[in-house]
């Protein structure tokens, strides 16, 4: 018992709940435990992923995004829209990838300056950006998805194989590596766990606690860019509706990874763990025929789930 | 039935009682009793557990362990309303008003007359002003409490605890921010309560409010019971010595005086904040003290230096060139760091561990090619620890399961992360132990020794006096008195601080923790 309790403190409900739910999934359902599912789980997980490693920077900060759905939703119908402009699929897919990705920083950018300067609540300042990003997604592409994208797109993000590993899976992989050294061996890192932690010691230590915690939100939102280029190539079109479950989805993945709401605590790989934990879920519910609307009720109850136990475990670490 | 006697006659009894907070004993096994009609003081240092052994026994914590008997009969309060409605009132240290509220608000909250399911508000408003007008209060209970002077708000304070019928009454530093009136009327409201038969625990640091109204005295120091004495009987050096555990000269080191150039020099400094024209200097190896009651404007000083608060006007000046629009970044640049008062609120990351927390102003200096030398870092962080005997010795360890004096100490030694030439303390000695005042104190006298130009902000005139080579004092946002070369004395110091000025803001002045 007591070394249940450790564990929970130190690390959180994250393994207590994936072992629970394997074993669950594998026995309510055959199809779950296989070779092919699993690498479709680590194929899906991938963008829910990259955009949790960006959340997770905002929530580092004691903040979080509320925009990150929205951001790729834009991001998928720039890169699109600038893909089809051009006639030379390889340049315009350069040129329209780096768009997108430019686009969601900017999106960050925006939210970084207005929560870190002019001190707005990072709850109101995204739940807007969240609004006005997902209305000009809506607005550029007419509100219907872009087609005719370059199969090029699709071939090499979306389905491609690197040396046997999926193209989706390579980029997560790298994403999580360099967060990885931001967090632990960069000042920035340092900064964003003394900033979230406590503003006020940030600020009293010399560090420059506006300028880090935008750093935070470009960080997130350049991120949340990647993720919407990749799942633009997946499905092979633009989309104004991409990614409306990802808000949701990457807190809730954060949290359960043991990243705290309250700023200064958390790391980038447990944060991942979480990600895959969602995906899972999904993927056992999708096996089990539960129906869309019933899974919408399950990830809400899950990120309250998460909310809840990350309380807990500090009030018995505290007593 | 002996027992059961002496039990019946006394009105509360606390027995072995032990509480823990994360690495920290609060309370180790303390035993206290209250007599019906008697004062009875709890005296000891700032975290010594006073408050918290109050806390206890108005319902607010749960012990870990020991038993609580309420006139014989033992007693388990769950909460502060569980230990008022058997009749425990409570006035504590930090308020509990809601500032949104009215006065009338504030004293019926948690037991509002209600009339058919709405609230009754001529009867309250015309209990509170009857009980206003008893306790010789002048307070509109109309007023909303956020936008009440500090004095008035305790008086609030007071009024809520004097609300309920009670037998035991508890009150944590109440005269803190009263003026001379109105303690006295306080006091004469509790020699008339005494009268009734009721207890009254009363926890202060001023002694001579102690002889007055003190019939016995409990001292705690580092969470045990160190003896309870009966008032009369007792000196001002018994009991130092009792809350200490020392000889006042064992706790200050002596520290020479060798002062070289004038590192930092302030002229005409005026903040936004409320200081007027203050100037001082200090030269390297040479201790600056501070003075000053609380809301002198004392920390006002090191916070315009160290750019967190505007500076209005004044000339700042840093080794001979002057020093325009100072932030913490360029402060801490140029050798200028300021240890705020409160560790927990300004100076720790909580959250993180003691590397992280002592490293935080000289990150810059561990990085080799944009990473951070992780080796480098750890060889320093280890020998800062051993240095400054910081327990426990394990660097990742979260900072919050230290004890404040450990705390305090990996928060000071940032000044050793860097090459820091100004260190300004501001109440560096602020509820931590004895023994970790020591180390605070050797750290002081190190720092000066080795040609550190020294700011030492505080209000424990001890300190003042012991440690300082020079003291200024302050009232009321300014400079009153400078005293060079040690020769400062308690009467000099004190009277300033009271300042000139006895007219109009004078409430508004808090008097200090002054332990003589």
């Amino acid at each position: 018992m007591e070394w249940l309790k450790k564990t929970f403190v130190k690390v959180g409900v994250l393994p207590f709940l994936l072992v629970a739910l394997l074993i669950l999934f594998s026995v309510a359902e055959s199809r779950f435990m296989t070779t092919s599912n699993m690498m479709i789980v680590g194929r899906q997980a991938t963008y829910l992923a990259i955009v949790t490693a960006g959340q997770m920077l905002t929530i580092l900060c004691a903040g979080f995004d509320l925009s990150v759905g929205s951001s790729v939703a834009l991001t998928s119908i720039v890169t699109s829209s600038v893909i089809v402009s051009f006639s030379s699929p390889v340049t315009g897919i350069i040129v329209g990838i780096a768009a997108g990705i430019v686009t969601a920083a900017l999106v960050g950018l925006a939210n970084g300056i207005t929560i870190a300067v002019f001190r707005v609540s990072p709850f109101v300042v995204t739940l807007g950006t969240m609004s006005v990003i997902h209305g000009l997604a809506l607005l550029l592409s007419g509100g219907v998805p872009i087609f005719n994208l370059p199969d090029e797109l699709n071939q090499l993000l979306g389905v491609g194989k690197i040396v046997g590993i999926p193209v989706p899976v390579l980029v997560t992989i790298i994403i999580v590596i360099l967060v990885f050294i931001l967090l632990n061996r960069t000042r920035i890192g340092r900064y964003f766990y003394a900033l979230g932690g406590n503003l006020e010691a940030a600020r009293l230590s010399g560090i420059a606690i506006k300028k880090y915690t935008c750093l935070a939100y470009v960080l997130c939102g350049t991120l949340t860019g990647i993720a919407g280029v990749m799942l633009t190539a997946r499905v092979a079109s633009g989309e104004p509706n991409l990614g409306a479950a990802l808000p949701l989805e990457s807190i809730a993945a954060a949290v359960i990874g043991g990243v705290s709401l309250r700023g200064g605590e958390g790391g980038v790989i447990r944060a991942i763990f979480g990600a895959i934990l969602i995906v899972l879920i999904r993927n056992g519910m999708n096996l089990m025929n539960i129906s869309s609307y019933l899974q919408m009720v399950v990830m809400g109850c899950l990120l309250i789930f998460a909310v809840v136990m990350d309380q807990f475990r500090i009030s018995i670490k505290g007593r | 039935m002996e027992i059961g006697n002496i039990m019946e006659k006394l009105l509360l009894k606390a027995d072995n009682i032990t509480k823990r907070f994360p690495g920290v004993l609060a309370l180790d096994r303390v035993s206290f009793d209250l007599r019906p009609g008697e004062v009875h003081i709890l005296f000891g240092e700032n975290g010594a557990g006073k408050s918290t052994l109050n806390k206890i026994l108005a319902g607010s914590y749960l012990p870990d362990e020991g038993q609580i008997y309420l006139k014989g009969k033992q007693v388990q309060f769950r909460n502060p309303l569980d230990a008022r409605m058997a009749g425990i009132s409570a006035v504590y240290q930090e308020f509990s008003l809601v500032p949104q509220l009215s006065v009338l608000e504030n004293l019926f909250l948690g037991s509002e007359i209600v009339k058919k399911g709405l609230l009754d508000r001529k009867a309250m408003l015309n209990k509170a002003e009857g009980l206003l007008k008893e306790l010789g209060f002048d307070l509109d209970p109309k007023a909303n409490v956020g936008e009440l002077r500090r004095a008035e708000r305790q008086m609030v304070e007071i009024a809520k605890a004097f609300q309920h019928r009670m037998d035991v009454l508890m009150l944590d530093e109440p005269t803190a921010s009263l003026t001379d009136k109105e303690v006295q009327r306080l006091f004469q409201i509790i020699k008339e309560i005494k009268g009734e038969g009721v207890g009254i625990i009363y926890i202060s640091h001023r002694i001579d409010e102690l002889k007055q109204i003190g019939d016995r005295i409990t001292i705690l120091r580092d969470g045990k019971l160190v003896d309870t004495l009966d008032m009369a009987g007792t000196d001002e050096e018994i009991l130092i010595s009792l809350m200490t555990g020392r000889e006042v000269q064992e706790i200050f080191p002596s520290i020479s005086h060798e002062p070289g150039k004038t590192v930092l020099s302030v002229e005409g400094l005026s903040t936004a904040g409320g200081i007027h024209d203050i100037s001082f200097e200090v030269r390297s190896g040479e201790i600056l003290g501070i003075a000053g009651l609380v809301g002198a404007g004392k920390s006002r000083v090191g916070r315009a230096i160290f750019g967190l608060d505007e500076i209005k006007a004044g000339l700042i000046t840093l080794n001979g060139h002057p020093f325009e629009k100072p932030t913490p970044a360029r402060c801490i640049e140029k050798g200028i760091l300021y240890f705020p008062p409160d560790r927990h609120k300004e100076g720790l990351v909580l959250c993180r561990s003691v590397k992280e927390n002592q490293t935080l102003v000289s990150i810059p200096l561990f990085e080799r090619g944009g990473f951070i030398d992780a080796r480098k870092e750890e060889d320093t962080v280890k020998q800062i620890v051993e240095k400054m005997n910081i327990r426990p010795k394990r660097i990742d360890q979260t900072i919050n399961y230290l004890s404040g004096g450990n705390q305090q100490k990996v928060m000071l030694s940032r000044g050793i992360t860097r090459d820091i030439t100004v260190f300004i303390f501001d109440e560096a000695s602020c509820g931590i132990d004895v023994g970790a005042k020591h180390d605070v104190y050797m750290f002081l006298k190190e720092q000066a020794e080795l040609g550190a130009a020294v700011i030492f902000i505080s209000s424990e005139l001890p300190e003042i006096l012991n440690l300082s080579h020079t003291v200024m004092v302050m009232h009321a946002g300014t400079n009153v008195l400078t005293i060079p070369g040690g020769k400062a004395t308690e009467e000099m110091v004190l009277s300033s601080c009271f300042g000139y000025d006895h007219s109009g803001s004078g409430a508004e002045c808090v008097e200090p923790n002054i332990e003589t």
